[in-house]
Protein backbone atom coordinates (compact mmCIF):
# COMPACT_ATOMS: atom_id res chain seq x y z
CA UNK A 1 0.00 0.00 0.00
CA UNK A 2 1.33 3.49 -1.09
CA UNK A 3 1.12 6.01 1.93
CA UNK A 4 1.07 9.83 1.19
CA UNK A 5 2.45 11.65 4.20
CA UNK A 6 1.97 15.40 5.34
CA UNK A 7 4.28 16.85 8.03
CA UNK A 8 3.09 21.23 8.66
CA UNK A 9 3.35 21.07 12.40
CA UNK A 10 6.59 23.57 12.81
CA UNK A 11 8.09 26.47 10.49
CA UNK A 12 9.47 23.64 8.60
CA UNK A 13 7.34 21.20 6.49
CA UNK A 14 7.30 18.26 4.45
CA UNK A 15 5.33 15.59 2.67
CA UNK A 16 6.66 11.84 1.41
CA UNK A 17 5.19 8.89 -0.31
CA UNK A 18 6.42 5.42 0.82
CA UNK A 19 5.26 1.85 1.63
CA UNK A 20 6.82 -1.31 2.43
CA UNK A 21 9.93 -0.40 -0.10
CA UNK A 22 10.37 2.79 2.28
CA UNK A 23 9.92 6.19 0.88
CA UNK A 24 9.90 6.75 -2.41
CA UNK A 25 9.82 10.68 -3.00
CA UNK A 26 10.00 13.66 -0.34
CA UNK A 27 9.77 17.34 -0.76
CA UNK A 28 10.59 20.02 1.92
CA UNK A 29 10.66 23.70 3.18
CA UNK A 30 13.01 25.49 4.83
CA UNK A 31 12.11 27.77 7.45
CA UNK A 32 9.51 29.22 4.45
CA UNK A 33 6.47 28.98 6.42
CA UNK A 34 3.76 29.93 3.59
CA UNK A 35 3.13 25.95 3.98
CA UNK A 36 -0.54 26.38 2.58
CA UNK A 37 1.24 28.06 -0.78
CA UNK A 38 3.95 25.24 -0.95
CA UNK A 39 1.49 21.58 0.38
CA UNK A 40 -0.13 21.41 -2.83
CA UNK A 41 2.52 21.65 -5.53
CA UNK A 42 4.78 19.85 -3.30
CA UNK A 43 2.55 16.76 -3.20
CA UNK A 44 2.33 16.74 -7.10
CA UNK A 45 5.72 17.14 -7.54
CA UNK A 46 6.36 14.24 -5.24
CA UNK A 47 4.00 12.22 -7.27
CA UNK A 48 6.23 13.07 -10.22
CA UNK A 49 9.22 11.93 -8.30
CA UNK A 50 7.61 8.66 -6.86
CA UNK A 51 5.96 8.32 -10.83
CA UNK A 52 2.51 7.99 -9.91
CA UNK A 53 -0.82 9.63 -9.67
CA UNK A 54 -2.30 10.56 -6.73
CA UNK A 55 -4.83 8.20 -7.18
CA UNK A 56 -2.91 4.97 -6.09
CA UNK A 57 -2.47 6.40 -2.79
CA UNK A 58 -4.29 4.25 -0.26
CA UNK A 59 -3.77 5.99 3.00
CA UNK A 60 -3.45 9.29 4.05
CA UNK A 61 -0.87 10.00 6.89
CA UNK A 62 -0.98 13.37 8.68
CA UNK A 63 1.40 15.02 11.26
CA UNK A 64 -1.24 16.24 14.13
CA UNK A 65 0.98 18.50 16.18
CA UNK A 66 0.94 19.45 18.50
CA UNK A 67 2.89 22.58 16.89
CA UNK A 68 1.67 26.20 15.31
CA UNK A 69 -1.93 25.98 14.77
CA UNK A 70 -2.11 27.88 11.75
CA UNK A 71 0.47 25.69 9.83
CA UNK A 72 -0.78 22.20 11.56
CA UNK A 73 -4.43 23.23 10.16
CA UNK A 74 -3.35 23.54 6.30
CA UNK A 75 -1.98 20.06 6.95
CA UNK A 76 -4.85 18.90 8.62
CA UNK A 77 -7.43 20.04 5.99
CA UNK A 78 -5.26 19.36 3.09
CA UNK A 79 -5.07 15.51 3.97
CA UNK A 80 -8.18 14.91 5.22
CA UNK A 81 -9.59 16.39 1.53
CA UNK A 82 -7.25 14.07 0.12
CA UNK A 83 -8.64 10.89 2.11
CA UNK A 84 -12.16 12.51 1.25
CA UNK A 85 -11.55 12.90 -2.24
CA UNK A 86 -9.90 9.53 -2.71
CA UNK A 87 -11.92 7.51 -0.45
CA UNK A 88 -9.25 6.00 1.57
CA UNK A 89 -8.28 6.04 5.60
CA UNK A 90 -5.98 8.22 7.21
CA UNK A 91 -4.10 7.59 10.07
CA UNK A 92 -2.57 10.81 12.65
CA UNK A 93 0.35 11.13 14.28
CA UNK A 94 1.96 13.22 16.81
CA UNK A 95 4.59 15.72 16.10
CA UNK A 96 6.48 14.85 19.25
CA UNK A 97 6.63 11.21 18.32
CA UNK A 98 7.90 11.48 14.60
CA UNK A 99 10.98 13.34 16.78
CA UNK A 100 11.66 10.88 18.33
CA UNK A 101 11.41 7.88 15.68
CA UNK A 102 14.62 9.23 13.87
CA UNK A 103 16.69 9.03 17.64
CA UNK A 104 15.32 5.63 18.38
CA UNK A 105 18.64 3.83 18.54
CA UNK A 106 19.89 4.99 21.59
CA UNK A 107 19.52 3.42 25.26
CA UNK A 108 18.79 6.63 26.64
CA UNK A 109 15.43 8.17 27.79
CA UNK A 110 14.34 10.39 24.70
CA UNK A 111 12.64 13.76 25.27
CA UNK A 112 11.13 15.55 22.72
CA UNK A 113 10.58 19.32 22.57
CA UNK A 114 8.78 21.11 19.96
CA UNK A 115 8.58 25.40 20.30
CA UNK A 116 5.04 26.37 21.27
CA UNK A 117 5.72 29.71 21.22
CA UNK A 118 5.09 32.30 23.88
CA UNK A 119 8.17 31.06 25.93
CA UNK A 120 6.45 27.68 26.06
CA UNK A 121 7.10 24.34 25.09
CA UNK A 122 5.71 21.07 24.26
CA UNK A 123 7.04 18.06 25.31
CA UNK A 124 7.05 14.49 25.70
CA UNK A 125 8.97 11.15 27.13
CA UNK A 126 9.88 7.98 25.04
CA UNK A 127 12.10 4.98 25.35
CA UNK A 128 13.05 2.63 22.61
CA UNK A 129 11.58 -0.37 22.01
CA UNK A 130 12.15 -3.30 19.38
CA UNK A 131 11.06 -1.33 15.84
CA UNK A 132 10.18 2.14 17.66
CA UNK A 133 9.91 3.90 20.28
CA UNK A 134 7.54 3.81 23.39
CA UNK A 135 6.14 7.33 24.61
CA UNK A 136 5.68 7.52 28.50
CA UNK A 137 2.98 9.71 29.64
CA UNK A 138 0.88 12.61 27.67
CA UNK A 139 1.97 15.12 25.61
CA UNK A 140 2.89 18.40 28.01
CA UNK A 141 3.05 21.88 27.55
CA UNK A 142 5.27 24.12 29.95
CA UNK A 143 8.03 26.47 30.19
CA UNK A 144 11.95 25.17 29.07
CA UNK A 145 12.41 25.78 33.32
CA UNK A 146 9.31 23.13 33.48
CA UNK A 147 10.90 20.85 31.44
CA UNK A 148 14.50 21.43 32.87
CA UNK A 149 13.42 20.74 36.30
CA UNK A 150 11.66 17.08 35.02
CA UNK A 151 14.77 16.29 33.27
CA UNK A 152 16.85 17.31 36.49
CA UNK A 153 14.33 15.18 38.51
CA UNK A 154 14.82 12.10 36.67
CA UNK A 155 17.71 9.45 37.48
CA UNK A 156 18.67 8.76 32.94
CA UNK A 157 20.91 9.43 30.66
CA UNK A 158 18.73 12.05 28.64
CA UNK A 159 18.72 12.53 24.66
CA UNK A 160 17.04 15.78 24.33
CA UNK A 161 15.89 16.23 20.32
CA UNK A 162 13.27 19.44 19.11
CA UNK A 163 13.58 23.06 17.83
CA UNK A 164 11.88 24.10 20.97
CA UNK A 165 14.82 22.68 22.80
CA UNK A 166 17.31 23.69 20.30
CA UNK A 167 15.65 27.63 20.96
CA UNK A 168 16.10 27.45 24.96
CA UNK A 169 19.33 25.53 25.28
CA UNK A 170 20.54 27.74 27.84
CA UNK A 171 17.92 26.17 29.88
CA UNK A 172 19.18 22.72 29.64
CA UNK A 173 22.73 23.34 29.24
CA UNK A 174 23.91 23.12 32.81
CA UNK A 175 21.70 19.71 33.11
CA UNK A 176 25.16 17.00 33.50
CA UNK A 177 23.24 13.77 32.22
CA UNK A 178 21.44 15.90 29.31
CA UNK A 179 22.91 15.49 25.61
CA UNK A 180 20.79 18.30 23.04
CA UNK A 181 20.93 16.92 19.51
CA UNK A 182 21.62 19.63 17.45
CA UNK A 183 19.64 20.95 14.39
CA UNK A 184 19.94 18.33 11.93
CA UNK A 185 17.06 16.06 13.23
CA UNK A 186 14.91 19.37 15.12
CA UNK A 187 11.75 19.13 13.37
CA UNK A 188 9.59 16.53 12.86
CA UNK A 189 9.81 14.82 9.17
CA UNK A 190 7.42 13.57 6.81
CA UNK A 191 9.94 10.62 6.10
CA UNK A 192 9.20 9.39 9.48
CA UNK A 193 5.70 9.93 9.38
CA UNK A 194 5.45 7.67 6.59
CA UNK A 195 7.75 5.29 8.23
CA UNK A 196 5.79 5.14 11.68
CA UNK A 197 1.92 4.91 9.28
CA UNK A 198 3.75 1.92 7.64
CA UNK A 199 4.00 0.05 10.76
CA UNK A 200 0.30 1.41 12.05
CA UNK A 201 -1.41 0.43 8.71
CA UNK A 202 0.08 -3.24 9.46
CA UNK A 203 -1.73 -3.05 11.97
CA UNK A 204 -4.75 -1.51 10.89
CA UNK A 205 -4.84 0.87 13.33
CA UNK A 206 -7.32 3.50 10.64
CA UNK A 207 -8.88 6.50 11.28
CA UNK A 208 -11.63 8.25 9.17
CA UNK A 209 -10.89 11.47 7.79
CA UNK A 210 -13.57 13.19 9.94
CA UNK A 211 -11.87 11.95 13.04
CA UNK A 212 -8.37 13.63 12.62
CA UNK A 213 -8.36 16.48 14.48
CA UNK A 214 -4.77 18.79 15.80
CA UNK A 215 -3.61 18.31 18.92
CA UNK A 216 -3.97 21.94 20.72
CA UNK A 217 -3.15 21.48 24.13
CA UNK A 218 -3.45 24.89 24.65
CA UNK A 219 -7.05 26.83 24.05
CA UNK A 220 -8.18 30.03 22.68
CA UNK A 221 -7.49 32.95 24.28
CA UNK A 222 -10.77 34.10 24.18
CA UNK A 223 -11.93 30.63 25.79
CA UNK A 224 -8.99 31.39 28.68
CA UNK A 225 -10.15 34.92 29.23
CA UNK A 226 -13.56 33.88 29.53
CA UNK A 227 -13.13 31.53 32.21
CA UNK A 228 -10.77 34.13 34.15
CA UNK A 229 -13.70 36.43 34.32
CA UNK A 230 -16.42 34.08 34.88
CA UNK A 231 -13.95 32.44 37.68
CA UNK A 232 -13.83 36.12 39.26
CA UNK B 1 9.29 22.54 -1.84
CA UNK B 2 9.40 24.56 -5.56
CA UNK B 3 6.35 26.67 -6.00
CA UNK B 4 6.91 26.35 -10.04
CA UNK B 5 5.59 22.85 -9.65
CA UNK B 6 2.18 24.64 -9.77
CA UNK B 7 1.49 25.34 -13.20
CA UNK B 8 -1.72 26.30 -13.84
CA UNK B 9 -3.92 23.02 -15.08
CA UNK B 10 -5.51 22.91 -18.70
CA UNK B 11 -9.10 23.09 -19.05
CA UNK B 12 -10.97 20.18 -19.67
CA UNK B 13 -13.54 19.79 -22.02
CA UNK B 14 -16.22 19.54 -18.71
CA UNK B 15 -14.56 22.76 -17.18
CA UNK B 16 -14.69 24.86 -19.95
CA UNK B 17 -18.63 23.92 -21.04
CA UNK B 18 -20.96 25.99 -20.08
CA UNK B 19 -22.85 23.13 -18.06
CA UNK B 20 -19.68 23.04 -15.21
CA UNK B 21 -20.51 21.62 -12.08
CA UNK B 22 -18.69 23.73 -9.82
CA UNK B 23 -17.91 22.65 -5.88
CA UNK B 24 -17.64 26.11 -4.03
CA UNK B 25 -16.08 26.56 -0.58
CA UNK B 26 -16.01 29.09 1.70
CA UNK B 27 -14.34 29.79 5.32
CA UNK B 28 -13.41 33.26 5.68
CA UNK B 29 -15.23 34.24 8.83
CA UNK B 30 -17.87 32.24 10.76
CA UNK B 31 -19.76 30.46 8.59
CA UNK B 32 -18.34 26.62 6.73
CA UNK B 33 -19.90 26.71 3.58
CA UNK B 34 -20.04 24.38 0.49
CA UNK B 35 -22.26 24.35 -2.52
CA UNK B 36 -22.66 22.56 -5.74
CA UNK B 37 -23.43 24.62 -8.60
CA UNK B 38 -24.12 23.71 -12.29
CA UNK B 39 -23.21 26.27 -15.00
CA UNK B 40 -22.86 29.26 -12.86
CA UNK B 41 -26.72 29.77 -11.77
CA UNK B 42 -28.32 25.95 -11.31
CA UNK B 43 -27.76 25.86 -7.76
CA UNK B 44 -27.89 22.22 -6.90
CA UNK B 45 -26.97 21.76 -3.58
CA UNK B 46 -25.94 24.79 -0.43
CA UNK B 47 -24.88 23.71 2.74
CA UNK B 48 -24.10 26.43 5.47
CA UNK B 49 -22.57 25.39 8.76
CA UNK B 50 -22.84 28.30 11.52
CA UNK B 51 -20.67 28.98 14.26
CA UNK B 52 -23.05 31.87 15.48
CA UNK B 53 -23.73 30.36 18.41
CA UNK B 54 -20.03 29.14 19.61
CA UNK B 55 -18.92 32.82 19.35
CA UNK B 56 -22.14 34.54 20.81
CA UNK B 57 -20.79 34.01 24.68
CA UNK B 58 -17.75 36.28 23.36
CA UNK B 59 -20.08 39.39 21.46
CA UNK B 60 -17.73 38.82 17.97
CA UNK B 61 -15.86 36.26 16.04
CA UNK B 62 -12.72 34.92 17.92
CA UNK B 63 -10.49 33.79 14.98
CA UNK B 64 -9.43 30.78 16.90
CA UNK B 65 -12.28 29.45 17.68
CA UNK B 66 -13.45 30.27 13.94
CA UNK B 67 -10.60 28.01 12.41
CA UNK B 68 -10.98 25.26 14.59
CA UNK B 69 -14.71 24.88 13.84
CA UNK B 70 -13.87 25.28 10.24
CA UNK B 71 -11.02 22.67 10.43
CA UNK B 72 -13.74 20.20 12.09
CA UNK B 73 -16.62 21.15 10.25
CA UNK B 74 -14.78 21.28 5.98
CA UNK B 75 -14.97 17.53 4.97
CA UNK B 76 -18.50 16.70 7.11
CA UNK B 77 -19.89 20.01 5.32
CA UNK B 78 -18.20 19.20 1.67
CA UNK B 79 -19.64 15.84 1.82
CA UNK B 80 -23.34 16.79 2.92
CA UNK B 81 -23.65 19.17 -0.39
CA UNK B 82 -22.17 16.39 -2.34
CA UNK B 83 -24.51 13.81 -1.48
CA UNK B 84 -27.62 16.48 -1.38
CA UNK B 85 -26.53 17.48 -4.73
CA UNK B 86 -26.22 13.52 -5.72
CA UNK B 87 -22.89 13.53 -7.26
CA UNK B 88 -19.19 11.91 -6.69
CA UNK B 89 -15.95 13.17 -7.28
CA UNK B 90 -16.12 12.08 -10.75
CA UNK B 91 -18.39 14.43 -11.67
CA UNK B 92 -17.19 18.00 -10.02
CA UNK B 93 -15.37 19.80 -12.81
CA UNK B 94 -13.50 22.32 -10.90
CA UNK B 95 -13.12 23.93 -6.79
CA UNK B 96 -13.77 27.22 -6.21
CA UNK B 97 -12.59 28.58 -2.82
CA UNK B 98 -12.60 32.28 -0.98
CA UNK B 99 -8.83 33.35 -0.81
CA UNK B 100 -10.04 36.59 0.95
CA UNK B 101 -10.81 39.09 2.13
CA UNK B 102 -11.33 37.36 6.12
CA UNK B 103 -9.66 35.63 9.05
CA UNK B 104 -6.57 34.15 7.68
CA UNK B 105 -6.34 31.34 9.79
CA UNK B 106 -10.03 30.60 8.92
CA UNK B 107 -9.60 31.15 5.05
CA UNK B 108 -6.37 28.50 4.47
CA UNK B 109 -8.52 25.67 6.01
CA UNK B 110 -11.17 26.17 3.07
CA UNK B 111 -8.51 27.30 0.67
CA UNK B 112 -5.97 23.85 1.61
CA UNK B 113 -9.08 21.52 1.47
CA UNK B 114 -10.52 23.20 -1.66
CA UNK B 115 -7.05 23.30 -3.58
CA UNK B 116 -6.36 19.30 -2.29
CA UNK B 117 -9.86 18.18 -3.56
CA UNK B 118 -9.10 20.20 -7.00
CA UNK B 119 -5.07 18.18 -7.07
CA UNK B 120 -7.27 14.83 -5.93
CA UNK B 121 -9.64 14.76 -8.72
CA UNK B 122 -7.23 16.66 -11.07
CA UNK B 123 -9.71 19.13 -12.10
CA UNK B 124 -8.93 23.57 -11.91
CA UNK B 125 -8.57 25.25 -8.74
CA UNK B 126 -10.24 28.74 -8.49
CA UNK B 127 -9.58 31.24 -6.34
CA UNK B 128 -12.38 33.51 -5.46
CA UNK B 129 -12.35 37.41 -3.79
CA UNK B 130 -15.51 36.76 -1.25
CA UNK B 131 -16.37 40.62 -2.10
CA UNK B 132 -17.13 39.61 -5.44
CA UNK B 133 -18.85 36.17 -5.12
CA UNK B 134 -21.32 38.66 -2.62
CA UNK B 135 -21.81 40.37 -6.20
CA UNK B 136 -22.61 37.11 -7.83
CA UNK B 137 -25.28 36.16 -5.47
CA UNK B 138 -27.47 38.83 -7.14
CA UNK B 139 -26.54 37.34 -10.49
CA UNK B 140 -27.61 33.73 -8.94
CA UNK B 141 -30.96 34.52 -7.97
CA UNK B 142 -31.90 37.02 -10.70
CA UNK B 143 -30.05 35.82 -13.71
CA UNK B 144 -32.25 38.82 -15.69
CA UNK B 145 -30.31 41.85 -13.84
CA UNK B 146 -29.03 43.93 -16.24
CA UNK B 147 -25.55 45.31 -15.68
CA UNK B 148 -24.15 47.87 -15.23
CA UNK B 149 -25.68 48.04 -11.82
CA UNK B 150 -24.74 48.99 -8.56
CA UNK B 151 -24.45 46.63 -5.29
CA UNK B 152 -24.62 48.18 -1.56
CA UNK B 153 -22.27 45.17 -0.30
CA UNK B 154 -22.96 45.93 3.91
CA UNK B 155 -22.02 43.03 6.07
CA UNK B 156 -20.17 42.97 9.58
CA UNK B 157 -16.62 43.59 7.68
CA UNK B 158 -17.61 45.66 4.82
CA UNK B 159 -20.10 48.37 3.60
CA UNK B 160 -19.28 49.32 0.07
CA UNK B 161 -20.75 50.88 -2.90
CA UNK B 162 -19.68 48.82 -6.05
CA UNK B 163 -20.34 49.47 -9.69
CA UNK B 164 -19.87 45.99 -11.75
CA UNK B 165 -19.76 47.33 -15.45
CA UNK B 166 -19.56 43.91 -16.41
CA UNK B 167 -18.53 40.41 -15.41
CA UNK B 168 -14.92 40.78 -14.06
CA UNK B 169 -15.12 44.91 -14.37
CA UNK B 170 -15.82 46.80 -10.86
CA UNK B 171 -15.31 50.01 -9.22
CA UNK B 172 -15.63 51.17 -5.90
CA UNK B 173 -17.84 53.76 -5.50
CA UNK B 174 -17.87 54.37 -2.32
CA UNK B 175 -16.89 52.66 1.23
CA UNK B 176 -17.16 52.97 4.99
CA UNK B 177 -14.40 55.04 6.63
CA UNK B 178 -14.09 53.32 9.79
CA UNK B 179 -16.71 50.88 11.27
CA UNK B 180 -18.40 48.14 8.75
CA UNK B 181 -22.71 48.89 9.28
CA UNK B 182 -22.88 45.52 10.58
CA UNK B 183 -20.33 45.86 12.87
CA UNK B 184 -22.47 49.12 14.11
CA UNK B 185 -25.38 47.09 14.25
CA UNK B 186 -23.36 44.74 16.84
CA UNK B 187 -21.73 46.88 18.78
CA UNK B 188 -24.86 48.81 19.07
CA UNK B 189 -26.81 46.04 20.17
CA UNK B 190 -24.43 44.54 23.02
CA UNK B 191 -24.45 47.68 24.34
CA UNK B 192 -28.29 48.13 24.58
CA UNK B 193 -27.72 44.50 25.78
CA UNK B 194 -29.83 42.62 23.41
CA UNK B 195 -27.40 40.43 22.48
CA UNK B 196 -25.12 38.51 19.78
CA UNK B 197 -25.36 38.81 16.35
CA UNK B 198 -26.78 42.63 16.73
CA UNK B 199 -28.56 42.40 12.89
CA UNK B 200 -31.65 40.47 13.76
CA UNK B 201 -31.36 41.08 17.67
CA UNK B 202 -31.65 45.19 16.52
CA UNK B 203 -34.31 44.50 14.08
CA UNK B 204 -36.61 42.74 16.36
CA UNK B 205 -36.66 44.90 18.73
CA UNK B 206 -37.31 47.98 16.59
CA UNK B 207 -40.42 46.13 15.16
CA UNK B 208 -42.00 47.90 18.92
CA UNK B 209 -40.35 50.94 18.82
CA UNK B 210 -40.94 54.18 16.95
CA UNK B 211 -37.67 55.47 14.23
CA UNK B 212 -38.41 58.98 15.05
CA UNK B 213 -37.99 58.87 18.88
CA UNK B 214 -34.79 60.06 18.57
CA UNK B 215 -33.17 62.11 15.92
CA UNK B 216 -29.45 60.37 15.84
CA UNK B 217 -27.40 61.55 12.97
CA UNK B 218 -27.15 60.82 9.37
CA UNK B 219 -23.32 60.87 9.16
CA UNK B 220 -22.18 62.04 5.80
CA UNK B 221 -25.45 61.42 4.14
CA UNK B 222 -25.24 64.62 1.08
CA UNK B 223 -21.67 64.23 1.20
CA UNK B 224 -20.11 61.74 -1.37
CA UNK B 225 -20.24 57.65 -1.15
CA UNK B 226 -18.44 57.26 1.30
CA UNK B 227 -19.85 55.77 5.15
CA UNK B 228 -19.19 56.61 8.24
CA UNK B 229 -21.07 54.81 11.39
CA UNK B 230 -18.78 55.41 14.55
CA UNK B 231 -20.34 58.60 15.04
CA UNK B 232 -23.69 56.61 15.37
CA UNK B 233 -22.59 54.49 17.77
CA UNK B 234 -21.16 56.79 19.73
CA UNK B 235 -24.38 59.31 19.91
CA UNK B 236 -26.49 56.24 20.64
CA UNK B 237 -24.08 55.30 23.57
CA UNK B 238 -24.30 59.06 25.05
CA UNK B 239 -28.45 59.88 24.34
CA UNK B 240 -28.96 56.70 26.28
CA UNK B 241 -26.29 57.61 29.01
CA UNK B 242 -28.22 60.70 29.39
CA UNK B 243 -31.69 59.28 29.27
CA UNK B 244 -31.32 56.50 31.49
CA UNK B 245 -35.35 55.83 30.96
CA UNK B 246 -35.60 55.72 27.32
CA UNK B 247 -36.98 53.29 25.88
CA UNK B 248 -34.80 50.34 24.31
CA UNK B 249 -37.04 49.64 21.03
CA UNK B 250 -37.15 53.29 20.29
CA UNK B 251 -33.86 53.66 20.94
CA UNK B 252 -33.55 50.32 18.62
CA UNK B 253 -35.52 51.40 15.77
CA UNK B 254 -34.20 55.36 15.69
CA UNK B 255 -30.80 53.75 15.15
CA UNK B 256 -31.81 51.57 12.76
CA UNK B 257 -33.43 54.34 10.45
CA UNK B 258 -30.47 56.36 10.60
CA UNK B 259 -28.39 53.63 9.42
CA UNK B 260 -30.74 52.88 6.90
CA UNK B 261 -31.62 55.98 5.72
CA UNK B 262 -27.69 56.75 4.89
CA UNK B 263 -27.39 53.61 3.43
CA UNK B 264 -30.45 54.09 0.98
CA UNK B 265 -29.64 57.59 0.01
CA UNK B 266 -26.02 56.68 -1.32
CA UNK B 267 -27.09 53.46 -3.11
CA UNK B 268 -29.60 55.96 -5.18
CA UNK B 269 -26.97 58.80 -5.28
CA UNK B 270 -24.50 56.20 -6.83
CA UNK B 271 -26.57 54.65 -9.41
CA UNK B 272 -28.02 57.98 -10.47
CA UNK B 273 -24.67 59.25 -10.72
CA UNK B 274 -23.36 55.78 -12.98
CA UNK B 275 -26.38 55.45 -14.75
CA UNK B 276 -26.72 52.35 -13.52
CA UNK B 277 -29.98 49.97 -14.66
CA UNK B 278 -30.10 48.21 -11.87
CA UNK B 279 -29.74 48.33 -7.99
CA UNK B 280 -28.88 45.57 -6.00
CA UNK B 281 -28.07 45.15 -2.17
CA UNK B 282 -26.29 41.89 -0.61
CA UNK B 283 -24.28 40.58 2.77
CA UNK B 284 -25.66 39.91 5.79
CA UNK B 285 -27.28 43.68 6.52
CA UNK B 286 -29.45 42.97 3.24
CA UNK B 287 -31.53 40.70 5.58
CA UNK B 288 -32.67 43.72 7.90
CA UNK B 289 -36.61 44.27 6.98
CA UNK B 290 -36.57 47.76 7.23
CA UNK B 291 -33.70 48.07 5.03
CA UNK B 292 -35.44 45.29 2.47
CA UNK B 293 -38.16 48.09 2.69
CA UNK B 294 -36.84 51.20 1.77
CA UNK B 295 -34.26 50.31 -1.10
CA UNK B 296 -37.65 48.61 -2.73
CA UNK B 297 -39.55 52.47 -2.34
CA UNK B 298 -36.05 54.01 -3.32
CA UNK B 299 -36.10 51.24 -6.65
CA UNK B 300 -39.54 51.71 -7.70
CA UNK B 301 -39.52 55.57 -7.39
CA UNK B 302 -36.28 55.81 -9.07
CA UNK B 303 -37.21 53.44 -11.58
CA UNK B 304 -34.58 50.84 -11.64
CA UNK B 305 -34.56 47.13 -11.47
CA UNK B 306 -34.22 46.01 -7.73
CA UNK B 307 -32.62 43.07 -6.73
CA UNK B 308 -33.36 41.59 -3.16
CA UNK B 309 -31.63 38.74 -2.27
CA UNK B 310 -33.44 36.05 -0.04
CA UNK B 311 -32.13 36.04 3.27
CA UNK B 312 -30.23 32.64 3.03
CA UNK B 313 -27.97 34.71 -0.32
CA UNK B 314 -27.42 37.55 2.09
CA UNK B 315 -25.52 35.56 4.46
CA UNK B 316 -22.04 34.15 3.53
CA UNK B 317 -22.55 30.60 1.38
CA UNK B 318 -20.78 28.92 -0.78
CA UNK B 319 -23.46 28.96 -3.83
CA UNK B 320 -22.38 32.31 -4.55
CA UNK B 321 -18.38 30.96 -4.55
CA UNK B 322 -19.41 28.42 -6.91
CA UNK B 323 -21.01 30.87 -8.78
CA UNK B 324 -18.26 33.43 -9.23
CA UNK B 325 -16.42 30.56 -9.56
CA UNK B 326 -17.65 29.68 -12.87
CA UNK B 327 -17.68 32.95 -14.14
CA UNK B 328 -14.11 33.32 -13.51
CA UNK B 329 -12.38 30.20 -14.49
CA UNK B 330 -14.93 30.91 -17.84
CA UNK B 331 -13.33 34.38 -18.73
CA UNK B 332 -9.91 33.87 -16.79
CA UNK B 333 -9.20 30.38 -16.72
CA UNK B 334 -8.08 28.08 -13.74
CA UNK B 335 -5.74 29.72 -10.87
CA UNK B 336 -2.45 27.51 -10.21
CA UNK B 337 -2.28 25.77 -7.02
CA UNK B 338 0.77 27.75 -4.97
CA UNK B 339 -2.03 30.15 -4.40
CA UNK B 340 -2.24 31.49 -0.79
CA UNK B 341 -5.02 32.96 1.02
CA UNK B 342 -5.17 36.87 1.39
CA UNK B 343 -6.64 38.26 4.05
CA UNK B 344 -7.02 41.66 3.32
CA UNK B 345 -7.40 41.19 -0.60
CA UNK B 346 -9.12 44.26 -2.46
CA UNK B 347 -11.79 43.95 -5.50
CA UNK B 348 -10.26 45.15 -7.93
CA UNK B 349 -10.97 44.62 -12.21
CA UNK B 350 -9.39 41.23 -13.43
CA UNK B 351 -10.50 41.71 -17.06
Amino acid sequence: MLILGIETATVKAGCAIGGHEGVLASAHSGKAKRHAENLTPAIEFICGQAGIELGEIGLVAVDVGPGLFTGLRVGVATAKAIAFGLRVPMIGVSSLDLLAFPVRFSNRLIVTAIDARRGELYYAFYRQVPGGVQRLGEHQIGSPDDLASQLLASPDEILLVGDGANRYAEAFEGLAKVELVAHDHCHPSAESLVQLAHARALREEFERPDAIEPIYLRRPDAEINWSVRDAR
Amino acid sequence: MPADAASPRLLGGAAAGSDALVLGIETSCDETAAACVRGGTDVLSSVVSSQVDLHAKYGGVVPEIASRAHNELIIPVVARAMVEAGVDGRRIDAVAATTGPGLIGALLVGVSAAKALALTWDVPFVSVNHLEAHLYAALLEDPHLELPMVVLLVSGGHTMLVLMEDHGRYRILGQTLDDAAGEAFDKVARFLGLGYPGGPAIDREAMDGDPEAVRFPRSMIDDGLDFSFSGLKTAVVNHVRANPDVSTPDVAASFQAAVVDVLVAKARRAAAETGARALAIGGGVAANSLLREQFLTACTDDGLHAFLPSRAMCTDNAAMIASAGWYRLRDDGPSPLSTGADPNLRLTSHR
